[in-house]
């Protein structure tokens, strides 16, 4: 199991160093620094063994997370306990930064002390622990006898992440439909690779311990009822139902329910949560096609010309669109004419960036560069990294659609029909490239 | 809050300052106080002479405080144990308190407390907190019966906390359970033999109740307990793989991983024509697949276990090759490891798309990465034959971009490409000779010197180039140097005439001004087999070089197997077992996979099919710089005895003489069918270059037929070793070799002029030899010696002339072998293994026939995949099926499949059927004629009952020879 835990900042101070295990001495601290902080080469893997003992790091901006151990353990549940940690001490205080870790670090000892024990991961839902670790120390002694097993049992509890007792005037919810799609086309058009990645995002604002079904067009739960019903429903429904390839949900959802039902069941956390991921890669709706020309003129002329078309309805609008056109290392000046938006070459990011704030459906737009370059006599080729693009559009590039979210409290006295819902469908680019 | 300024105190006389502070009476000062200490100790000040001010602040209302006091106590209490125990009562105490959150404080800190006397303090509270009303009591006091362990594990036996421990896997708490859980696997860990983790059907049904309600960490760590399990049978197998599948689509990666490890594990026992089994299959595809839009760090630890997972099965992931394409942005660990798997995805169906991503990946800027990819197109041009020429021509275009590396990169895997697609691309050596003087790595350095030396023929200036080398001889890593000695050899046995000053010079400077004994070793036997036989000579340094195998860096299938009980973990990410970097007991126990379950089944009977995972998996490359090893575990190189050039006018002389009723000489150099036994465990592509020359014909030294008793050249085959080099006559062969027949008589000496010639027949390392003794009993010296064969069932006929290079003297015996090839010109004969031979000498032509074993004839890789076999068998007539009895064998299935497997008939399955083992056995004759056979084995029985299925079913009767003749001998 985890031997210790450091956090570092960029120059490799120790800011946070708890040590669960006794194999773990203190030099550990300074053979990471050393090794891996302080090491002329860049970074080649996360996993570093430094004499039998193993360091698993991740960093967020400049500050360095370290686990350490020397036994064999579960590589994959160290990482995801250190993004958790990342999780909750974001959620305690904001940004992860040196400033703030050193202004928490207490707080963080706390925690540590908490959520590992003998380099066992305990429950680290926030939630959970915003009930009993509270920086306000005395707040111990005030509690009754209730309140205290309360804590524990939630804890400790099948519903760890959601406390009883919850009150809102108005119930209401909100899901949000998130997705990046991504694209890898070759200069010709051919799609070589293309996939969303998908999240739905719920936020509940629902009193007490409310029992919710999830619904959405899954291509097997709709074949499966398009059997019971008649023919011609399923052939309506068909049409619009999606191939999943595989999904994850948050830990609240029963996954033996799913299995066995592919039915989504939960009793969701109070305030926003991550339900479910999904990643498709059937029947994506491209919101854009880049098309790019690219000529070279002698040695130290290139002429780009990249089309970019929008496929999707007229009526709707996409957003922040920005294409990013590589240029050679050695650009010395770039002309650039563009029917809509604004062009502009940087230099720093060896790119001519070129940004559209909205354009609807089914249109066009068109850039043309000159690019002029300086004569080298680098005997290496220009790599010609692909065009990458980003862009927002109001709907699900999946096809992804939610049929329903049903709310169930049988204790107090709401339905389903007293409870407010949002859905929101949001697509992003993600790895957006066509190569050219 | 600004606690950061705790962070900056420095100036002197801090710790004194400090106490003054700690004994205030204020509480909030107090409090200030140890927060400034907790924050010297961070940074790693030695704080620890404030131990009784701080332990005196212990006793407090307040929770904060208590908790960095005990903050401070973990870290001081082992330098200061007698102050330590200043503590315990209010541990004590506070293990009494009502409030729950504080008995599991004071359970936990004092458990992490490692000074005996607190620990003999400990024990009672412990138990009462095990037994605690309050769940999270109770998991915390699970977790310090193991820390307790970890100090005393005496202790913890005799106060019987193990007992209680395990009573809490029955918990009501799904927590408790998962801690408990934990506690024990730590704990059984370093008692490999203990029973502590009695898994059996309950507890393991309780696990798996506690599954769905734990936290994603308890998953984790009943999953990892699970793996642990082996199930009685399929069944039990089939329904905790139906209860842990749904654990895939947990959002934690870690929990998908260690359900995955659960499956991959469990699957090992399911039958393979089970609809479940496929269903299984499928349903791990795609978890996998999302493994890989996790974070990059996870994305690395999914990918180094996918690796294993596409070596153990390869079906699981075969289509989803594209999600493996390297991406712009991933980090570079990521890159190089998705490169990996695509290479071990590769197919004949996915080719084109690999190849274009591979080129694109090839004009990167990271080095590794490039380098990496180059090497890719490589190894696809070998695992994919369809590709050869499309990778040979991209990396012709690497080539031309001029850039070092990936020159040097190209050069290594061409010479690869040569080794496996002999006298195919060869056309290319005038561009790589262009680039010689940019080599500056010695791997690349060492390929373009074997080219040199292998294509010496075809180079005009190849002894210019190879003198320009040798120049800086001392300077040269060892691997260059080697290498350089075997190409000079070669190039002086191509070209004698021009080179011979090269030779010497190059022989000088390898055995007399090199300090490395194998530099010098490989000298001398070279200058040693120059001097007293060119002809042997050249037929050891230019022997045919054995194939190298499609499949590169696969792990060691048992360590494959150990790793793949390891998924999710470190071992998995380093590929190596536990024990290579864990210290002490913990983790050296080796994890295997369980057996497939059934009925006594040692293998899969041919029923099952599913070829792929249980097959013979591709033995494995060898590491680089292993060269001793290499050197001296080389198989028998396959021989190719090419006609001297120095003897022309005795194969004239035969012609003339046994032109008639015989079918002329073999023209040039008859090669006899290459089939190394193992090939893959010869090369890597990444292995030295300097062995390529040299070693493999070492070995063949060994089994060169020409001035060897046939006797004693019967030994090297495989990896004699040193021993075997130099102890020529005490060789020792493989233990179940061919059988060889003792020599009988084929040409009485009155028939033949006082000539006496017996003789017998033998396959070795692939090669058939003809093994004869000549005897002049007559008065005069014999001369000239020539053989030739008649037309033959399957057209034998010598690979070579008949070696007898002196004079036999009166009443003297030379023992002879004649490599033979299957080349020859080809007649039915009655009976079918019928042989005519004619002998020639300097007195006369002499004939005799002589009868050989079948077993001659079978090849190497005569063994066929199950699925193949089991289609063949249904597709042969039942009429060519003959049964025969091989009566008085006294020997059991295995002895008898192994002793069998030394001929060349090689068991593809055993089945067990009521105290009879059934052998499914298949055999491959040079004519490409394939031979299926049933063995019926019972046990007790000394007869056996042999089947024989041969869409030529005249050859069954000999087969069934071979068999008695192996068997019984």
């Amino acid at each position: 199991m985890i031997g210790g835990l450091f956090i570092y900042n960029h120059k490799g101070e120790v800011l946070i160093s708890r040590v669960y295990r006794d194999d773990i001495g203190r030099n550990a601290v300074d053979a990471f620094r050393v090794n891996v902080i302080h090491a002329r080469q860049q970074v080649r893997s996360p996993v570093t063994n430094i004499a039998r003992t193993s360091f698993f790091h991740v960093k967020r901006s400049n500050i360095w997370l370290a686990a350490v151990t020397k036994q064999n353990v579960n590589a994959a549940m160290v990482f995801e306990f250190l993004y958790k940690m990342c999780d909750v001490m974001t959620a305690y205080f904001g940004k992860i930064s040196e400033e703030n870790i050193k202004n928490n670090f207490v707080l963080i000892y706390e925690l540590l002390d908490e959520i590992l024990d003998f380099g066992y991961p305990q429950n680290s839902e926030t939630g959970a622990l915003k009930t009993f670790i509270t920086q306000q120390g005395i707040k111990g002694q005030h509690q009754t006898k209730e309140e205290q097993s309360q804590i524990t049992s939630q804890v400790t509890g099948q519903i760890g992440w959601r406390r009883e007792g919850i009150k809102y005037r108005r119930n209401e919810l909100f899901l949000d439909v998130l997705e990046s799609v991504n694209l890898l086309m070759s200069p010709q058009g051919q799609v070589l690779s293309a996939h969303v990645s998908g999240r739905v995002v719920m936020k509940s604002y629902l009193s007490g311990m409310p029992e919710c079904k999830f619904g959405m067009n899954d291509k097997i739960v709709i074949d499966k009822q398009g059997k019971g019903g008649t023919t011609d429903d399923a052939g309506k429904s068909g049409k619009q139902s999606i191939a999943i390839d595989d999904c994850t949900f948050h830990q609240c959802v029963r996954l033996s329910k799913f299995d066995s039902e592919r039915s989504i069941s939960f009793i969701p956390p109070d305030g926003e949560y991550e339900l479910m991921r999904y990643r498709t890669t059937k029947d994506i709706i491209l919101p854009f096609r880049v098309i790019p020309l690219v000529r070279e003129v002698g040695r130290t002329k290139l002429e780009v010309k990249v089309v970019i078309k929008s496929n999707f309805k007229p009526s709707l609008l996409a957003q922040k669109i920005e294409v990013r056109i590589p240029t050679p290392l050695n650009t010395s000046g770039v002309q650039v004419i563009c029917m809509k938006g604004k062009a502009k070459y940087k230099a720093s990011e060896n790119a001519i960036v070129w940004k559209i704030k909205r354009m609807a459906g089914m249109k066009e737009s068109q850039i043309s560069a000159e690019i002029e370059l300086l004569p080298t006599n680098d005997k290496k080729k220009w790599a010609r990294p692909p065009i990458s693009m980003n862009f927002e559009v109001p709907f699900a590039p999946s096809g992804l659609k939610v049929r329903y979210l049903k709310v169930f409290e049988s204790k107090l006295n709401y339905s389903d029909h007293d409870v407010i819902k949002w859905v929101r469908y949001i697509g992003r680019s993600g790895i957006y490239e066509t190569r050219c | 809050m600004t606690d950061s300024k705790y962070f900056t105190t420095t100036k002197k006389g801090e710790i004194f300052e400090l106490k003054a502070e700690l004994n205030s009476d204020k509480k909030e000062k107090k409090k200030e106080a140890v927060k400034k200490v907790i924050a010297s100790m961070t940074v790693g000040k030695d704080v620890s002479a404030l131990f009784p001010d701080v332990v005196n602040c212990m006793q407090t209302d307040n929770l904060e405080l208590k908790k960095l006091v005990y903050l401070y106590l973990m870290n001081y209490a082992k330098s200061q144990p007698d102050m330590a125990i200043m503590a315990v009562n209010t541990f004590v105490k506070d293990c009494e308190d009502p409030n729950p959150l504080i008995r599991a404080l004071a359970v936990r800190t004092m458990g992490c407390i490692r000074v005996d006397k607190i620990t003999e303090y400990l024990c009672e509270p412990l138990r009462k907190c095990l037994k605690d009303e309050d769940p999270y009591v109770r998991k915390t006091a699970a977790v310090c019966v193991a820390k307790l362990h970890d100090i005393n594990a005496q202790l913890v036996e005799d106060q019987g906390f193990l007992d209680t421990l395990k009573d809490l896997i029955s918990d009501s708490n799904p927590m408790v359970v998962a801690n408990a859980v934990a506690a024990l696997s730590e704990i059984a860990e370093s008692h490999p033999n203990s029973n502590l983790l009695d898994l059996n059907p309950q507890t393991i049904n309780k696990l798996l109740t506690a599954l769905n309600e734990c936290t994603e960490w308890g998953q984790i760590f009943i999953l990892d307990c699970l793996a642990n399990y082996t199930p009685r049978d399929d069944r039990e197998s089939q329904s905790i793989c139906e209860r842990v599948t749904p654990r895939l689509s947990h959002a934690n990666s870690a929990v998908v991983l260690s359900a995955v490890k659960v499956l991959m594990k469990f699957m090992e026992m399911l039958p393979k024509d089970l609809d479940y089994y496929g269903t299984l299959l499928k349903k791990l595809a795609p978890p996998l697949v999302t493994l890989l839009s996790a974070e990059p760090e996870l994305q690395y630890v999914a990918l180094r276990n996918i690796n294993l997972i596409v070596q153990k099965r390869p079906e699981i992931l075969k289509h989803e090759m594209k999600v493996f394409f390297v991406k712009y942005n991933d980090p570079i660990y990521v890159k190089l490891e998705k490169l990996d798997i695509m290479i071990r995805l590769a197919s004949q169906a996915n080719i084109a798309q690999v190849l274009a991503e591979l080129k694109e990946y090839a004009t990167e800027v990271d080095v590794d990465f490039v380098r990496k990819a180059v090497r890719a197109i490589g190894r696809c041009a070998i695992k994919v034959e369809q590709s050869a020429e499309r990778c040979v021509s991209t990396l012709l275009d690497l080539i031309q971009t001029k850039v070092n590396y990936v020159v040097q990169e190209a050069i290594v895997v061409i010479k690869d490409i040569f080794r496996k697609y002999p006298n195919k691309y060869e056309s290319v050596i005038a561009t790589l000779c262009e680039n010689l003087d940019s080599l500056d790595e010695p791997e690349a350095r060492a390929a373009m010197i074997w080219i040199v030396g292998e294509y010496a023929e075809r180079i005009d200036n190849a002894d210019e180039l190879l003198e320009s080398f040798l120049e800086g001889f001392h300077d040269e890593s060892t691997q260059v140097q080697l290498q350089l000695l075997t190409a000079i050899v070669k190039l002086f046995l191509k070209k004698p005439t021009e080179t011979q000053e090269l030779v010497q010079q190059v022989l000088s400077l390898a055995t007399q001004d090199s300090d490395n004994p194998d530099l010098r070793d490989r000298g001398y036997i070279y200058w040693r087999l120059l001097s007293t036989d060119p002809v042997a000579a050249k037929e050891v340094v230019l022997a045919e070089k054995p194939l190298i195998s499609e499949e590169t860096d696969l792990i060691e299938p048992t360590l494959l197997d150990e790793l793949i009980c390891h998924i999710g973990t470190l071992a998995s990410v380093y590929h190596k077992p536990p024990s290579a970097f864990v210290e002490g007991s913990r983790g050296v126990q080796h994890k295997r996979l369980p057996a497939r379950a059934g009925s006594g089944e040692s293998a899969e009977s041919p029923e099952v099919g599913q070829s792929g995972t249980s097959e013979a998996p591709p033995a494995v490359i060898p590491s680089q710089g292993d060269l001793l090893g290499d050197l001296l575990n080389l198989d028998l190189a396959p021989a190719t005895t090419t006609v001297p050039s120095v003897q022309p006018s005795m194969q004239m002389g035969a012609m003339d003489l046994l032109g008639g009723g015989l079918d002329s000489l073999p023209g040039v150099s008859h090669r006899t069918e290459m089939q190394s036994p193992q090939p893959s465990s010869d090369y890597s592509e990444r292995e030295l270059g300097g062995d390529i020359g040299g070693s493999p014909s070492m070995g063949a030294a060994l089994g060169a037929p020409a001035a060897m008793p046939a006797a004693l050249s019967n030994a090297p085959a495989v990896g004699g070793g040193l021993g075997d080099l130099f102890d020529l006559g005490g060789g020792v062969g493989m233990p179940t070799g061919f059988y060889v027949a003792p020599k009988t008589l084929f040409l009485p000496a009155m028939k033949a002029k006082g000539l006496e010639i017996s003789g017998t027949f033998a396959r070795r390392g692939g090669i058939i030899q003809m093994d004869l003794s000549l005897t002049n009993k007559a008065m005069s010296v014999m001369t000239d010696f020539a053989i030739q064969f008649n037309r033959n069932s399957f057209g034998l006929a010598p690979a070579g002339p008949l070696q007898v290079l002196t004079p036999l003297t009166p009443n003297q015996t030379i023992d002879v072998s004649l490599p033979l090839g299957t080349t020859g010109p080809v007649m039915k004969m009655e009976p079918l293994n019928n042989l005519q031979v004619a002998v020639k000498n300097n007195i006369d032509v002499f004939y005799f026939s002589c009868q050989y074993p079948l077993s001659l004839l079978f090849v190497e890789d005569g063994k066929m995949e199950r699925q193949v076999f089991l289609a063949t068998w249904k597709d042969i007539p039942n009429d060519n099926e003959a049964q025969f009895q091989i009566k008085d064998v006294h020997l059991n299935s295995d002895a008898a499949s192994n002793k069998l497997q030394g001929s060349n008939i090689f068991t593809i399955a055993k089945r067990t059927v009521d105290a009879q083992d059934m052998l499914y056995q298949s055999i491959k004759l040079t004519n490409g004629i394939w031979v299926l056979a049933e063995m019926r084995v019972q046990t007790g029985n000394p007869n056996y009952t042999l089947s024989i299925k041969c869409r030529a079913p005249e050859v069954s009767q000999f087969v069934y020879q071979c068999y008695e003749l192996v068997l019984k001998n």
